[in-house]
């Protein structure tokens, strides 16, 4: 740690320097001869959209498999981990994006998981625990180490593997869309905790999809397009418009469609309904509106779609659609009253990945695209064909939905629905881990619902895009409604000082 | 396979894997199980090169006769495996049926025909109930079908103090015997009616094609509109029928009822499911698939049997053809991910 401000020439520091680094999986070509540096305590933005090499570098440098061609240093001497462990050992961690942690086990468990301690030959159990919570308080987590994984919210669980990679003495960390899931002050949080943690020389490459983070928290940014590093900038004070271009390769005039002017018929109404995750929640959504719900992590802004969607019960209160008050036993009531749910978890709830499109397409109207009860995969194909061309999926009828970008699985769990004319759409995050270029064309899709006279309802935990989108938008705090605000007065600020209530 | 006018029914089946231009009909049966189709015939050849007598007809016969109880039950557990599940109780409730068709009959002197339907109806039962306990009371598939494994065992042997009961009316048992058209017996016939039925149902129905979603993701199919539980508990419902079938025709090949029958064969019906192809994970699977892993499993008893193989021997060498065909399977899963 002595040498953190001697960066003199190319290759002389003891951070990470990585030379012409290239990897082909089958016929694609992740990586192409990537160069990047990575110096003691610095935050590197590594910024691309899906698909453009971000994981597969990320991988490499943390041993999950090798790179072809190219080589690495590490703290001045070369650098070739043979697995993840190997990696570790080295001080080198890779945070993924879904927490890789064993709920049932405790925090202690988890962080030192694979190098339990042990004093003569039996676990340590007193020791483990001291010096997870030494680390959790490192971190300003104020938790019992004792406590089992599974109990932690996620934002907790994130803390819990930087921790364990800290203990690990962790001096690069490669943080993959750490903020995902996190809510605004989760993400302040985590911030501080990057920037102390900094200052210490832990070094940071930081993979994520949200520009304004990046600008806030890293100290250069390095663009990957297509398996090639496209740019470089030293600072990451960089106009979005241009990191975005640079990723996607073209412009990208407007991101957000308009869509339309709603009418005047009301749709959807939600009176006073309640359930244990949130209280009397209460609007209506007309025909050809798209209407937004904004909230930080854990407002309820989930919890409540999904019991308009008859997912999850309903306690108090009432849905109507055209005036009709709903009876909610399960999704299957909603559904045939003309509500569709595009959920949040795409690849838990919304399409059954080892199905063709065209199966999955037809999964929510088996009866209505069969012929008394009989289905030919001729007509399977033929329903499903028409969707993709409605929805510019790129894809072929009988390919397995695994195999599609996330923009694409999106179009198809969206397309799935179209077959059933719904009155009412629901789209809960409906950007989550699509990259930037794929964005727009979800947002095309929801402007054109909402010119199609359907109500459309908008879950986001970004709020740029619940704003840009919306008509108008409700703004949930702690399970409580605290307004709804037209879109004229839904600034940024507004919108989170309702959402902070 | 003749050369057809149109091969561009371009979506049956990856384009990649479309070299061989079959007929579509051909494709359509063979979908996802042209491993399981390969390995039956090079078996087939290679036991015929070792003994001519192999492929004579009176052999072929006799190893689809040998194959229809392992064939009802594959054809349920094909079902419950594709929703995700697994049945351990085929072979004991198979067993319980065989006693409640014989007791029934002999003891309380019903007619053969009634006591058929009650032997059928008691497995459907208890296919019900493990229906019931999978998706009611959430138990695993596993330990659901576990339990009933050993009910059903515990009340075959119950009935009759575990005694055997022996001898039914000729009639019933040329049920079994005798051939029709020089072909078929009536029970090798209903196994191929229930085949053919069984296929168009997973292919074309729509009830078939919510299993696979089931399977692949049940909280996808719920949150689609689709009865989960509805679904699953029929599911399970008819392969207690058809065990129960199994149990009937087994009672007329051995002209008896033992209470120790079907001892393992719930192992058997889940080893010929997965050399078909199947997946345990749950989504994956064909009926077409499990039939050609029903004959593989009888072709290589019946192969080895004539090559004066010892039946220790066999079950190491069915041993090695299920871990084969299973790792084949990944392995081109793998590769086209």
């Amino acid at each position: 740690m002595t040498n953190v401000s001697q960066v003199t020439r190319d290759q002389a520091h003891e951070g990470l320097v990585v030379r012409g680094v290239s990897k082909r999986f089958g016929a694609t070509q992740a990586l192409d001869r990537i160069d990047f540096d990575v110096r003691p305590g610095e935050v590197v933005a590594l910024l691309g959209e899906n698909g453009a090499g971000k994981s597969t570098i990320g991988n490499i440098i943390a041993g999950t498999f090798p790179s072809d061609t190219g080589h690495m240093t590490w703290q001045g001497r070369p650098y070739e981990p043979k697995s993840p462990g190997d990696a570790i050992t080295h001080g080198i961690g890779l945070i993924h994006q879904e927490t890789r942690l064993l709920p049932d086990l405790s925090i202690a468990e988890n962080v030192f998981l694979g190098r339990l301690l042990t004093r003569a030959g039996r676990i340590d159990r007193t020791e483990m625990n001291r010096r997870a919570e030494e680390q959790l308080h490192r971190l300003g987590l104020d938790i019992s180490p004792t406590r089992l994984v599974g109990t932690l919210r996620v934002a907790a669980q994130q803390q819990v593997e930087i921790a364990k990679a800290l203990t690990l003495n962790a001096r690069l960390l490669i943080l993959d869309e750490p903020t995902a899931a996190l809510g605004g002050d989760e993400t302040d949080h985590l911030f501080e905790r990057i920037d102390a943690l900094r200052k210490e020389g832990v070094s940071f490459i930081y993979v994520s999809h949200r520009l304004e983070e990046i600008a806030r928290i890293c100290d250069r940014i390095v663009v990957m397009r297509d398996g090639q590093r496209v740019a470089t900038h030293a600072t990451a004070q960089v106009p979005v418009s241009q990191l975005v271009e640079e990723m996607v390769g073209r412009s990208v005039d407007r991101l957000f469609p308009d869509p339309g002017v709603p009418t005047e018929r009301e749709v959807l109404r939600v009176e006073g309904l309640s359930n244990p995750s949130f209280r009397d929640v209460s609007f209506s959504v007309r025909a050809g509106e798209v209407f937004g719900i904004a909230g930080i992590v854990g407002a309820g802004r989930t919890e409540v779609v999904r019991a308009i969607a008859g997912v999850d019960p309903v306690t108090e209160g009432k849905v109507s659609v055209d005036g009709r008050v709903l009876r909610l036993r399960g999704p299957r009531d909603a559904i045939e009253a003309g509500v569709a749910l595009v959920p949040e978890d795409r690849k838990g709830q919304g399409a059954v990945l080892d199905l063709s499109i065209g199966d999955n397409v037809v999964l929510p109207s088996l009866g209505r695209v069969a012929r008394q009860g009989w289905l030919t995969p001729q007509r399977v194909t033929e329903v499903a064909t028409d969707a993709i061309k409605m929805m510019t999926v790129k894809g072929r009828a009988a390919q397995p939905v695994r195999t599609l970008s996330g923009g694409n699985q999106q179009k198809v769990v969206i397309a799935k629905w179209l077959e059933r004319k719904p009155k009412v759409i629901i789209l809960d995050e409906p950007t989550r881990g699509i990259d930037v270029g794929a964005r727009a064309a979800i947002y095309e899709v929801i402007a054109n619902l909402a010119r199609s006279g359907m109500a459309v309802v908008v879950v986001s935990s970004d709020l740029d895009e619940v704003l840009g989108l919306s008509h108008r938008v409700l703004v949930l705090s702690r399970g409580r409604q605290q307004g709804i605000l037209p879109a004229e007065e839904a600034t940024n600020s507004a919108v989170m000082h309702l959402a902070t209530a | 396979m003749s050369t057809t006018s149109n091969a561009a029914k371009p979506l049956d089946a990856p384009p990649a894997e479309r070299r061989l231009k079959a007929p579509s009909w051909v494709t359509g049966l063979l979908t996802g199980s042209r491993g399981p189709a390969v390995g039956l015939i090079v078996m087939c050849v290679v036991f015929y090169i070792a003994t001519p007598y192999f492929l004579t007809q009176n052999n072929l016969l006799n190893i689809v006769d040998q194959a229809v109880i392992l064939g009802l039950l594959a054809l349920g557990m094909t079902a419950v495996i594709i929703t995700g599940g697994i049945d351990l109780s085929v072979g004991a409730v198979l067993a319980l049926a065989t006693m409640v068709l014989g007791w029934t009959s002999h003891d309380l002197g019903w007619p053969l025909w009634l006591s058929a339907l009650v032997a059928i109806g008691v497995a459907g039962a208890c296919g019900l109930a493990n229906g019931l306990g999978v998706t009611f009371t959430k138990l695993p598939p596993f330990i659901a079908t576990l339990a009933m494994m050993s009910i059903a065992r515990g009340l075959a042997n119950v009935i009759t103090d575990g005694q055997q009961i022996v001898g039914y009316p000729e009639w019933f048992g040329n049920l079994s015997t005798v051939r029709y058209l020089g072909v078929f017996t009536f029970v090798t016939f209903v196994l191929v009616v229930l085949y053919v039925a069984g296929w168009a149902y997973m292919r074309y129905r729509t009830g078939g094609r919510e299993l696979y979603a089931i399977g692949g993701s049940s909280e996808v199919a719920r949150l689609a509109g689709i009865s989960v539980r509805k679904r699953t508990v029929l599911v399970y419902t008819v392969t207690g029928v058809l065990v129960g079938l199994a149990g009937v025709f087994l009672s007329m090949r051995l002209d008896s009822s033992q209470p120790s029958a079907g001892t393992g064969y719930e192992l058997d019906a889940i080893a010929a499911v997965v050399i078909g192809g199947a997946s345990l994970s749950g989504g994956v699977g064909s009926v077409t698939g499990t039939l050609f892993g029903v004959l593989i499993i009888g072709v290589l008893h019946n192969g080895l049997n004539l090559l004066g193989v010892s039946p220790f021997v066999q079950q190491i060498v069915i041993g090695v053809v299920i871990a084969l065909a299973v790792m084949v399977d990944v392995l081109r899963r793998h590769e086209t991910r």
